[in-house]
């Protein structure tokens, strides 16, 4: 899925990385706990988080993320903002929660082949 | 070979979560510009992220010393912290000593030193209560 369509679905506002959107994911994480994205996150992943400070960037920086959607409304502050600059990174923010964000990008059909439940 | 190895070596300050992350940010830089593929940098930065994290949670900060050679990479994190209590308990996923602060930064799970496990090819703990940790971390290339 490409990140423009990511936006369309979630009714995003971009943040940072707009010349990015052409941007395709495989997978998404939603997880407000770090280690967790350390331990689980595969390829090409988006990741989904209520979490918002600067480790949120580094550690998607760490697994090769290069998207970051931050949910219920919340919105980095502008060093955070920056270190994503830095890393060519995409940040947007959704007022969803972080239920309904995974669910309607699940629905659109963002399922990694050993994920799909059917 | 001597003249294939490359070393390099980073601060890591204590209480300070702003930075933490810049010496394997750094590293990961390093590895790609030598070619390494895209898995072995992940797990190298990823062991190293979670176990510089500890040392700024848990250490005061410490050292950490990186020896790159075609065909291991090897990390070695010194810090003159409190030690391990118990080191079984520490490798087991879920288990934490960390603060509330910590864990609203998305920390402090219980999954650093088991995730550092997962990530390296070999990882030893040499620890004293009240004189230091230090973790000892390699990743095989071909492997």
């Amino acid at each position: 899925m490409k990140l423009s369509e990511v936006k369309e679905i979630l009714n995003a506002k971009v943040i940072t990385g707009e010349e990015f959107l052409d941007r395709e994911v495989k997978s998404a994480f939603g997880s407000d706990l770090m280690s967790d994205v350390l331990a689980f996150v595969k390829d090409q992943a988006l990741l989904l988080t209520g979490l918002v400070n600067g480790q949120v960037v580094r550690t998607a920086e760490m697994m090769d993320i290069k998207a970051i959607v931050f949910v219920r409304g919340k919105e980095p502050t502008e060093d955070i903002a920056e270190l994503a600059k830095e890393y060519s990174m995409v940040i947007m923010s959704t007022d969803y929660t972080l239920y309904p964000s995974c669910g309607k990008l699940y629905m659109a059909g963002l399922i990694p082949d050993e994920e799909r439940v059917d | 070979m001597a003249e294939n190895t490359v070393k390099l070596h980073y601060n890591v300050d204590a209480d300070d979560f702003t930075v933490a992350g810049e010496a394997s940010g750094a590293v990961k830089k390093v590895l790609k510009q030598l070619g390494f593929s895209p898995e072995v940098i992940r797990r190298v930065a990823v062991a190293m992220y979670e176990c510089e994290i500890n040392m700024v949670i848990h250490a005061n900060g410490g050292h950490i010393d990186v020896e790159i050679t075609p065909e291991k990479i090897r990390m070695i994190h010194t810090d003159e912290g409190p030690g391990i209590k118990d080191i079984d308990k520490a490798m087991q996923e879920g288990y934490s000593t960390a603060d509330e602060k910590v864990r609203e930064l998305g920390f402090g799970a219980g999954m650093g030193l088991p995730n550092m496990k997962r990530y390296t090819d070999d990882m030893k703990i040499t620890t004293e209560v009240g004189v230091g940790t230090v973790v000892d971390m390699t990743v095989f290339v071909n492997k």
